[in-house]
């Protein structure tokens, strides 16, 4: 097989590290307004004709969302197989909570509304807030925590170890990151309801949505100044060898104050991403003002690709950087699949991408329009 | 069984994989039946087809989402539990696992939110494709996860890189069109389609029993009997495929699974039943077939099955290869750490015994460094490459006799649907209903065969098992085991429930109380001819 080698590694490495990026925000612009009319149902729907509708506004389409993250966990275990074993493992306890809270998700979707006893129906309201706020707080810890640094390390035979405990996790920094997401997805959610439901739950959704995009513009701001002043980055001192062998051993690292902040200097442009954040959160409170839904749901997009690029070029090409043994961080140039897989999985991905994009957004056409209640009463057997 | 974290993530994923594979069989299945029963509803234009994909869809979406919910388990644990494999394999083994997202799952999950809410928003021929979308989408997701598994029973296309120290992707295709993986699919989704057949069969012998819904009820049976029959003797075959497969590529499994000590004589007899004696390395009471496991697993009269005493054996030689290749790899990774060229000794020798290093791990039970091992140790590692012969010898046994019994009531179910007889005879339509969890015990006991018979490699003749675990405490592991336990029984009591709950409540469309929801009963499903009382 020569055929891969039409590409090279560097550049199928930063071709992945844009794609899984992709993926995680695709996970967060769709399933994230999944997530957050999880967290606002109990605050905008308040009777259960209200809590149907606002279910059964997500009803049609979560699931298909959903694969958007499982996608980005199958992506990063083809293409960043040492990220895939060290974040998995190391948070374990962490990812278990993640994973009882999306087990929840669709048992409850699909179940709540079977039985009409209105006992039944709170437990499963209860349980779909769980499994929207967990996920969101916990992928925002992770992801502060990529921030500052996990704590694990490679034997010489590069078997991962983890040198930290659960509750080391909840740092200061990472729980802000944490609101951060839990607000994004509020946001996105209240968007999402302000454009698929009418009366009291729109209104309502208006209310707390823009509520969630000042929260998200501040906390967004105060995330950046920690980053700024208080946080350390990683630096890679070695002479940098981006077509290496994906071996993390091989080259040293320092932690430094403000190291997070050098791509801007180098790289201005870069400086996109956090306003992307900003401008996307301000548009997405402005249009919730303006009662234009589809232009507040496409603005809290923009602040959703923003955020989660902002984490993505400060920290590149660091993946993930260890606290504990700052040389065995995880980078673009160290910790990916070989120059075969990674060619194969780009080819697969650029079939396949563009057809799943076009039958979504078919999907989303078919189903365009607000959710009535006369719709839940006549499919009621379907409906959620 | 000890308590440490490698057996309880053994258990841990064991039974959640065994849970996962309740609602696998019946999603890859029930979608393949809904498609069938919608295409003749849109080339008919009978309403009552329409109400019977309307109907078992309700059964179907019951059943799907403890099927997503638990998958999602699935691939998480390989990062949670599994991490030195992660990182070991995930070039190879990832991929399959990122294509099915790509290509099958996103499919199958997009879709299925039209076939529940596009009845009134899609066409005919438009919803039908989105059904049709479902259930390739589900099969084809079957498919790369084959692929994956098939990869860790017969691991080509692969090869270890010592300047990373794992396992790289050589040959893509070879992956894919891994014989063993082939035949595993087919396998798998055909014993899906039996499960779903049993169960339509069985819910509908029940309605004709109960003298409900019968108009329903016979035509289901009759969907169910022919796809049921035609995919009943698929499994046989392809199961015999995968025998034959297993001669070639994994040998001590066959062996353990035949309870076959010794090598015998060509060709070698099938031992009908008996009493495994690990410690004794023998089998009691042993009644034979003479010849059958010499025809079924080699196809020939005169090539010998190898007994588990000669396999181990040749581990004993191939562990000694693994020793030699270990001592290379540290020759060449010290060569590499200090810049060094990289000894030629060192690399002819990785080049000639590579393929045998994970042999060499198999020591790490007994002693740190494999070159420090004595010939008893090498003795012991190599009596380890023997799994638990009587847990497999039954369950093959479970497994085998159940897909003869299907093949059976399937051929017999056919028959009268095509005589029109299906409600002659009340006793078999209780046969059929009690059959219900047979297809479920068989799938479960195929699982068990492959995988514990694969023991003690995750990857066989890579990576043993013990080394692939995560580096947790064993709290960790006895929480998150105590966590699935709570939930999965909770949701199993809850999805049991619904599921009977809909069976017994029927089709909605001649239920004679309004819903307590509807303030209309639906008006005639928009256009629909409402079915004659029954």
């Amino acid at each position: 097989m020569i055929l891969h080698e039409l590409i090279d590694y560097p550049t199928l490495r930063i071709i992945w590290w844009a794609l899984i990026g992709v993926l995680l925000i695709g996970f967060a612009m769709t399933d994230g307004f999944d997530l957050g009319v999880g967290v606002l149902s109990p605050f905008v729907a308040r009777t259960d004709m209200e809590r149907r509708i606002a279910l059964n506004a997500i009803g049609p389409v979560w699931e298909g969302n959903q694969v958007w993250l499982i996608l980005g966990g199958g992506a990063i275990f083809a293409a960043w197989p040492p990220l895939y074993a060290v974040s998995f493992s190391g948070f374990y306890l962490a990812m278990f909570l993640v994973l009882a809270a999306l087990i929840l998700r669709p048992v409850g979707m699909k179940y709540r509304s079977k039985r009409p006893e209105a006992a039944w129906r709170a437990r499963w309201d209860a349980a779909l807030f769980v499994a929207g706020f967990v996920p969101s707080l916990i992928f925002g810890v992770a992801v502060g925590n990529a921030l500052v640094g996990a704590p694990f390390y490679f034997t010489t035979e590069m078997v991962p170890r983890y040198a930290g405990s659960f509750l080391g996790l909840l740092g200061p920094f990472p729980l802000l990151c944490g609101v951060l997401a839990v607000s994004m997805v509020v946001m996105h959610g209240g968007a999402w309801l302000t454009l698929k439901t009418d009366g009291p739950i729109a209104e309502r959704s208006r209310r707390y949505g823009s509520m969630a995009a000042l929260a998200v513009m501040v906390l967004f701001a105060l995330g950046g100044l920690v980053v700024w002043l208080l946080l350390d980055g990683y630096r890679i001192t070695s002479p940098i060898v981006t077509d290496g062998p994906s071996n993390p051993l091989l080259k040293s690292v320092v932690r430094e104050p403000g190291a997070w902040m050098t791509n801007y200097r180098t790289y201005p442009w870069m400086l996109i991403a956090p306003a992307a954040g900003f401008i996307g959160a301000a548009g997405a409170w402005l249009g919730m003002r303006a009662r234009s839904e589809v232009g507040t749901l496409l603005l809290s997009k923009l602040s959703i690709f923003g955020v989660i690029s902002t984490v993505g070029v400060s920290m590149f090409p660091f993946l993930l950087p260890s606290s504990h043994a700052p040389d065995a961080s995880l980078t673009v140039w160290d910790s990916s699949s070989s120059h075969l897989t990674l060619f194969i999985m780009l080819v697969s991905t650029a079939i396949f991408l563009p057809i799943i994009l076009a039958y979504t957004s078919w999907v989303y056409r078919v189903l365009w329009g607000k959710v009535t209640e006369e719709e839940i009463r006549r499919t009621t057997d379907s409906a959620y | 069984m000890e308590l440490d974290v490698v057996s309880l993530s053994r258990f841990q994923f064991a039974m959640t994989a065994l849970y996962h594979f309740l609602f696998v069989p019946l999603t890859l299945g029930l979608s393949m039946l809904l498609a069938i029963m919608e295409t003749v509803y849109v080339t008919t234009g009978r309403a009552i087809w329409r109400q019977m994909t309307q109907f078992w869809g309700v059964l179907f979406g019951i059943n799907f989402v403890l099927g997503v919910a638990t998958g999602l388990t699935m691939e998480f644990q390989f990062g949670m539990n599994w991490s030195y494999y992660s990182h070991y394999v995930g070039d190879i083994f990832g991929a399959p696992l990122a294509v099915e997202g790509l290509m099958a799952f996103f499919l199958e999950a997009t879709f299925v939110g039209l076939f529940f809410f596009g009845w009134d928003k899609l066409s005919k021929l438009g919803h039908l494709a989105a059904t049709w979308a479902v259930a390739i989408g589900s099969n084809f997701s079957a498919l790369w996860i084959l692929i994956a598994n098939g990869w860790m029973q017969n691991p080509v296309g692969a090869a270890f890189n010592p300047q990373t120290m794992r396992m790289e992707m050589v040959d893509f295709f070879e992956v894919v069109f891994n014989p063993v993986a082939q035949a595993k699919f087919v396998h798998t989704v055909s014993a899906g389609y039996v499960a779903a057949s049993f169960f339509v069969l069985g819910v509908s012998a029940w309605y004709m029993l109960k003298g409900r819904h019968i108009a329903l009820a016979k035509r289901s049976m009759t969907v169910a009997a022919s796809f049921g029959l035609a995919a009943s003797l698929s499994v046989v075959v392809l199961g015999d495929e995968s025998g034959y497969l297993a001669t070639e590529h994994q040998k001590m499994k066959l062996a353990a699974i035949e309870s076959m000590w010794e090598t015998e004589p060509a060709p070698a007899a099938f031992t009908a039943f008996g009493f495994p004696d690990q410690a004794a390395r023998e089998t009691h009471f042993a009644i034979h077939i003479p010849w059958l496991t010499g025809l079924v697993s080699t196809r020939s009269l005169n090539t010998e099955v190898p007994g588990i005493r000669d396999l181990v054996d040749l581990a004993k030689l191939r562990i000694r290869q693994g020793i030699v290749a270990y001592d290379a790899l540290q020759g060449i990774r010290a060569a590499g750490g200090s810049g060094e060229p990289i000894p030629a000794a060192a690399q002819e020798n990785f080049e000639a015994n590579g393929r045998q290093l994970g042999y060499a791990y198999l020591l790490r039970r007994y002693v740190d460094d494999p070159r420090q091992a004595t010939d008893a140790q090498i003795d012991q590692a190599a009596w380890d490459t023997v799994p638990q012969v009587a847990p497999l010898f039954w369950t093959f046994r479970i497994m085998v006799g159940l897909g003869v019994f299907f093949i059976v009531m399937m051929v017999t179910f056919f028959y009268l649907a095509s005589r029109r007889r299906l409600d002659r005879y009340r006793w078999l339509l209780w046969v059929a209903v009690f059959s219900i969890p047979l297809p479920w015990v068989a799938i479960e006991s195929g699982w068990f065969v492959a995988e514990f018979g694969r023991q003690p490699w995750i990857i066989e003749g890579v990576l043993p098992t013990a080394a692939a675990v995560s580096h947790l405490g064993i709290w960790d592991v006895l929480f998150t085991i105590c966590g699935f336990v709570v939930i999965y029984t909770t949701l199993a009591i809850i999805e049991v429930k619904l599921m009977l709950k809909a069976i017994r409540k029927g089709p909605a469309f001649d239920n004679a109380h309004p819903k307590p929801n509807a303030s209309l009963p639906s008006p005639g499903m928009h256009g629909a001819k409402p079915v004659p009382a029954e």
